[in-house]
């Protein structure tokens, strides 16, 4: 922010002036009024920084970088890099074609040398035998007779474990030397290396994920479109009704809201499972018998009943915000103008809900997505989200650890995704409470 | 929305109808949460009405889940957890989220709807999510299991909230009231704490309050960053459920039920007294 710019948009526009030319306006100092007034704009810009800056520094340390870092660790794959060095960097010019030169054997005895004295053979190998089961043993093996052999180290490799003429074993050892991959990311999607190494669909058995993200993106559609037919009716009521009886209904909506969501889920319970109250009323209804009590809970209808519940205040009070401020008059006009109240309805009022409407299911939709808690406790085994198997992976091992978080990520990548569409249509800063 | 007095008939049986249908959909709302009431006295170990509470006789009704949960020195050690937790949290959070928010309701502040969206992201990002993130973050600097990094967590997850009620309570500020307290003599920090802060008061505590409940009843984090030491009631509630359920979770819930009829109280109490502040007639 130089003088003579500030002098160039000045009123002055001849190029000799200087801040003094009569007629740009000074303050009482003397310094242009532009520049004096920049410099306070700057000085109120770094003032209001400052406030959020504490608030932006702590959410960076501990919000942020930590969330940097579980992404970074869904691609990590330093093991065989570090801890076969030398073979790591042997092998390179390897064409996969035969089995590798001296050379790579060599740097392969050299390698189980320091490892063995470090102790971080074992994890080198434990990183190879999970994509070839038995490859720990053929690695620590050999690792170990290391004492009784002698150069050429290829014929003495092969004589011990014919897997070192194993060019699948070789190929493996040299895809893994790269310290960043993309294994966890296949898993997730039910992805996985073939022993020639090529990408190839999981055998069937062994599908999970790529179900669990369709079914944790369908219930949770199937959740927000309930919420919306539960929800409007619920807001229109609340927005035309007088304000004291609105305000008193509103005490039933926001008393959900403000209650614990463990104590919400275990009312579930109570009322769904086969012993509970709802299913005890039916039968002394005589609308079930006694034997045939439904199962409600535990399954895929207890999740959506639940979750329903509990996201329900989130589609009523923002659609709520929105019709408090739609004029009753634009209905009678479209009634006075010859519309039936089903069309006046439909043409004037639902879109002038939309605002309220879009953010409602956005936020339902984001929230439901990542739910952990109703799913696992009155889901069973088949109303679970891919929360669940997040959670599940992260108590496991390191190779689990990053499964889970590559899930995680994908599963933030579609959130922040939604985010920014919800900032779009309708801004943050327009969320309210209560 | 009265019904006129020149409606036809089905009109009339459209504006009972949809009367009912909401009935129905505020019955689904709020009876799960009173029904947990009466069955936390119930005489017997079950989940459900027994003949004798039908009848309403005395002997169907008891205190002993009441007694279980406060006789119990798991449950109170873990009610005492939760509360050392959610307490600091809130304290911390509600300041640093109060000061964000007189930031961010500045004229000037800089990059506002990014900041902005950057501050409330930690109540979109799932919980699940954050507590993996954190859980690897705080295990690698040897602080998993602590008081510390259970507080810093929940402070994350409590800002976003005092940042919206904040800024929502700054939106409505009169700056006038600013230029007229500098013209009658005060400096800033007068101006501060004779006008910016009881204006802003019922807007701060309503901020605290959600920080605070969103802190108690926060399961996913804690599952994974609390150790047995600093167990709060929520993961012990989670087991609870998980595992075999005892009528005495139904006492704690029906504890947790009181607790929030009377924060919304508060919170009711709180926005009227922040409207009639700000002279807006409800």
């Amino acid at each position: 922010m130089s003088d003579s710019s500030a002098a160039g948009h000045g009123q002055s526009s001849s190029p000799t002036g200087s801040d003094e030319t009569p007629g740009s306006l000074t303050t009482a100092d003397g310094t242009p009024l532009k520049v004096s007034l920049r410099r306070a704009e700057s000085r109120a810009r770094r003032k209001a920084f400052f406030l959020v800056l504490p608030l932006l520094a702590f959410l960076l340390i501990t919000f942020a970088i930590p969330i940097g870092q579980m992404i970074s660790r869904s691609v990590r794959n330093p093991e065989v890099a570090d801890y076969l060095p030398k073979t790591a960097a042997a092998i390179q010019a390897w064409d996969g074609q035969e089995v590798p030169p001296e050379a790579v054997f060599a740097a392969m005895a050299d390698d189980m040398k320091v490892g063995l004295e470090n102790r971080t053979l074992g994890r080198a190998a434990a990183r190879i035998n999970r994509e070839i089961p038995g490859a720990r043993s053929t690695v620590l093996g050999t690792a170990r007779d290391l004492d009784e052999m002698s150069p050429p180290y290829k014929e003495a490799f092969i004589a011990e474990d014919e897997d070192w003429e194993n060019l699948e074993f070789w190929s493996l050892i040299k895809r893994e030397t790269r310290t960043i991959t993309p294994v966890y990311y296949l898993l997730a999607f039910d992805y996985e290396y073939s022993p020639q190494g090529e990408i190839v669909e999981r055998p069937e058995s062994y599908q999970v994920y790529r179900m669990l993200f369709l079914r944790t993106a369908w219930m949770s559609l199937l959740i927000t479109s309930l919420c919306i037919l539960l929800g409007y009716p619920i807001a229109h009521l609340l927005a035309t009704l007088p304000l004291k009886s609105s305000n008193l209904l509103m005490i039933l909506v926001l008393l959900p809201f403000w209650t614990s969501l463990l104590v919400r889920t275990s009312a579930w319970i109570v009322l769904l499972q086969q012993q509970g109250v709802l299913n005890d009323t039916l039968v002394w209804l005589g609308v079930i018998d006694d034997n045939n009590r439904i199962r409600m809970i535990y399954n895929q209808i207890g999740t959506i009943i639940a979750m329903t519940h509990i996201l329900l205040p989130f589609m009523i009070l923002p659609l709520y915000s929105v019709m408090k401020t739609i004029p009753p008059s634009y209905m009678r006009a479209a009634r006075s103008l010859g519309a039936t109240q089903l069309r006046a309805f439909v043409t004037v009022y639902m879109p002038l809900t939309i605002p309220g409407l879009a953010a409602g299911v956005l936020l339902v939709f984001i929230l439901a997505i990542g739910y952990y808690i109703t799913p696992a406790l009155v889901g069973g085994d088949t109303g679970i989200f891919i929360s669940n198997l997040i959670a599940q992976n992260m108590t496991g091992s390191t190779a689990q650890l990053r499964l889970a978080a590559a899930l995680a990520t994908i599963l933030l990548l579609a959130v922040l995704v939604l985010y920014w569409a919800f900032n779009k249509l309708v801004g943050v800063d327009r969320l309210k409470f209560g | 929305m009265s019904l006129p007095a020149y409606a036809g008939t089905g009109e009339r049986i459209w504006y009972y109808s949809y009367r009912i249908i909401c009935a129905l959909i505020f019955l689904f709302l709020i009876f799960p949460i009173l029904v947990i009431v009466p069955l936390s006295f119930n005489a017997e170990p079950y989940f459900t009405f027994t003949e004798k509470m039908l009848s309403f006789d005395p002997a169907g009704y008891s205190l002993r889940w009441y007694e279980d949960l406060l006789g119990s020195e798991e449950w109170l050690f873990s009610i005492r957890n939760s509360f050392i937790i959610s307490i600091s949290s809130t304290i911390v959070s509600t300041s640093l989220g109060t000061l964000a928010a007189l930031g961010l309701s500045r004229r000037h502040m800089p990059f506002r709807a990014a900041i902005t969206a950057l501050l409330i992201s930690p109540m979109i990002v799932p919980l699940i999510i954050t507590a993996a993130a954190l859980f690897s973050f705080y295990a690698r600097v040897n602080l998993a299991n602590t008081f510390f990094a259970i507080i810093m967590a929940h402070v994350v997850l409590g800002t976003p909230f005092v940042v919206i009620t904040v800024t929502a309570a700054m939106s409505s500020f009169d700056e006038q009231l600013l230029r007229a307290s500098a013209s009658l003599g005060a400096n800033q920090v007068t101006t501060f704490f004779k006008i910016i802060l009881p204006l802003l008061l019922p807007g701060v505590i309503a901020g605290g309050l959600f920080a605070f409940i969103t802190s108690l009843d926060e399961v996913v984090v804690v599952i994974f960053l609390a150790g047995p030491e600093q167990t709060p009631m929520t993961v012990r509630m989670f087991s609870g459920l998980r595992e075999e359920i005892s009528p005495t979770i139904l006492a704690l819930a029906s504890i947790l039920v009181a607790m929030s009829i009377l924060l919304l109280t508060a919170m009711e109490l709180l926005r009227r007294r922040g409207e009639k502040l700000r002279g807006i007639k409800g």
